[in-house]
């Protein structure tokens, strides 16, 4: 592919070999036409340690084209380290426009969360997995756990969920909450909060999940289905912090808790950086807003 | 006797073995070994270490592959099955206790999630129910069900193995293969296991098949015995007869090497 604009001359569009990126997308294929099946694929040492994103990052490299307004979000945030040098990785190796808000992407790569903002059709976002595999911590084996998928046999999803109830009267699993796709793989959804996991299913844009120390790529192609594992007598539920945006007065976002002193102060604000501005430009305000943002976060 | 009426009510096998062969190069696992086993009986394997007893029941079991030979379960050709027809059948209508209890439990999963697995492997998604069904089922096997959130890990080998029994017969299985069920276990503990087993036999209705080399294990358990030898089967029969009237010079060995206690 040309060289785009003002990128680092020294790489191919988007750092990725044209090789490597062609070998990535017949994987993203692959997870798109098997909703939730983990398709194995070479993942490449990247220029950034593993679990920092070097599965997301592959896959954010192999969807790019040079027309693409690429958005980075890690725990929600715009703003964090992680977010800010892959943000900064794509505009110099690919020269693509960035921005921070949801609605103007065309690619999302995202770290544990899924934007408030409700995706289009047309976006992609692509998730940075750690661990693709739902029945890792119960069944250690991989021969095992592919033939448990192979089979279907997934009982042993809903002994973690039993223990649960068992242990802490409820459902305790609040992020990484297994999701049934279209009645076939049980899939991880990355360590999203469990507040997010309705969104999965049925969503116009295009999920993609890549996990690169594990070497796995899996898809949810526009307007899946994906049931969250529940019990009948205990059905699955979202939670979140019982508080409002202290800066834009939010009552459904999911909130991250921040101590603001040593004498038990907190405040609630939301996760999602670019919702929380936004609302905040519309001219809503939560409990501890002040005109100038600095003196609060 | 209910067990002796079921055997009278019924006369079709519920597992017909013919001619299972198994090699391991050119070594014999076990060889043409033929039995029928009809619903509620308990057929006992008896031989010494390396006599092809454990390869044969993983044979039957399935872990392993026979290598020649035909076994049908309940009109069924298992060896013609497809592996999750297989795997379903020994999730539902079958059950393998292992000699080592820690190879038939999760070690990390409480025991109310141990009995309750094979019930959610099979569709089960009433919290309620199962946990119901778990505790009623510790109690079948004497563990006390305040005991029900407690790990493996910190019960006694009798005790585990008691649980592994209750995991196993949970979905109410219709055959059972045990793989030397009281190995391990000191001979108090021993009698009050072997105690359980032939209440919940005869209450169940079970068959089962059991591997020992303890002849005084099957005598207890077993209906009829097989005796096997250099992984042929020399001597078949009721228990009582084969033991008390052993007919192949293996099988006399056998019975006069036990001391009598």
């Amino acid at each position: 592919m040309l060289d785009a604009g003002s990128q680092a001359e020294a790489y191919n569009f988007a750092y990725l070999d044209e090789q490597t990126k062609r070998m990535i997308r017949r994987a993203i294929l692959k997870g798109i036409a098997v909703p939730g099946y983990q398709v194995p694929f070479a993942s490449r040492e990247m220029p950034m340690p593993y679990g920092w994103g070097t599965g997301g990052v592959q896959v954010t490299a192999a969807c790019l084209v040079p027309e693409d307004r690429l958005k980075v979000i890690d725990q929600g945030a715009d703003d964090t380290t992680n977010a800010v040098s892959i943000r900064r990785f794509f505009q110099r190796t690919a020269g693509v426009a960035v921005t921070e808000a949801t609605s103007e992407a065309t690619v999302i790569q995202t770290r544990h969360r899924i934007p408030e903002v409700p995706l289009t059709a047309g976006q992609i976002l692509v998730y940075q997995v750690p661990i693709p595999e739902p029945l890792r911590f119960l069944e250690p084996r991989e021969t095992e756990t592919r033939k448990m998928h192979e089979l279907e046999e997934y009982g042993l999803m809903h002994v973690k969920l039993y223990e649960d109830i068992a242990r802490h009267g409820q459902i305790a699993t609040s992020y990484a909450y297994p999701v049934k796709v279209e009645g076939r793989y049980v899939m991880d959804p990355s360590p999203i909060p469990k507040f997010d996991n309705p969104k999965l299913a049925g969503n116009p844009a295009i999920q993609l999940f890549g996990a690169g120390r594990e070497q796995r790529i899996y898809a949810l192609p526009p307007w899946t289905k994906a049931v969250s594992l529940d019990f009948d007598d205990h059905p699955f539920e979202t939670s979140k912090a019982p508080h409002d945006c202290d800066l834009c007065g939010a009552k459904d976002s999911y909130l991250d808790e921040v101590i603001t002193d040593d004498a038990g102060g907190r405040m609630y604000v939301c996760s999602d950086t670019d919702f929380c501005a936004g609302r905040r430009a519309r001219g809503m305000k939560g409990r501890l807003w002040a005109p100038e943002p600095e003196g609060v976060a | 006797m209910t067990v002796m009426e079921k055997l009278v009510a019924t006369d079709q096998p519920l597992l017909r073995v013919d001619g299972l062969t198994k090699r391991y190069g050119p070594r014999i696992g076990c060889a043409d070994v033929t039995f029928d086993l009809y619903p509620g009986e308990v057929l006992g394997i008896v031989g010494e270490s390396g006599s092809g007893k454990s390869t044969l029941l993983s044979c039957l079991a399935g872990h392993q592959r026979a290598d020649l030979g035909r076994i049908s379960y309940d009109g069924r050709d298992v060896l013609a099955m497809s592996e999750t027809e297989r795997r379903r059948l020994s999730r539902t209508d079958w059950a393998y206790v292992h000699q080592n209890p820690r190879d038939g439990l999760r070690m990390g999963v409480s025991a109310g999630g141990n009995v309750g697995e094979r019930l959610m492997a099979v569709g089960a998604r009433h919290y309620g129910q199962i946990r119901g069904k778990a505790v009623d089922w510790l109690g079948r096997v004497e563990i006390a069900v305040d005991r029900v959130d407690d790990r493996p890990s910190a019960f006694s080998g009798g005790m585990q193995q008691r649980l592994q029994i209750a995991r196993n017969l949970v979905t109410g299985p219709r055959l059972v293969f045990m793989d030397e069920p009281t190995g391990g276990l000191d001979v108090s503990v021993q009698a009050r296991l072997l105690d359980l087993l032939r209440g919940l036999v005869r209450d169940l209705g079970l068959s089962v098949i059991i591997v020992t080399h303890d002849l005084a294990v099957v005598r207890l358990l077993a209906h009829r015995l097989m005796v096997m030898k250099s992984g042929r089967v020399v001597e078949q029969g009721l228990t009582d007869q084969v033991l008390d009237d052993p007919q192949h010079a293996y099988t006399q060995l056998l019975v006069s090497s036990v001391l009598q206690a």
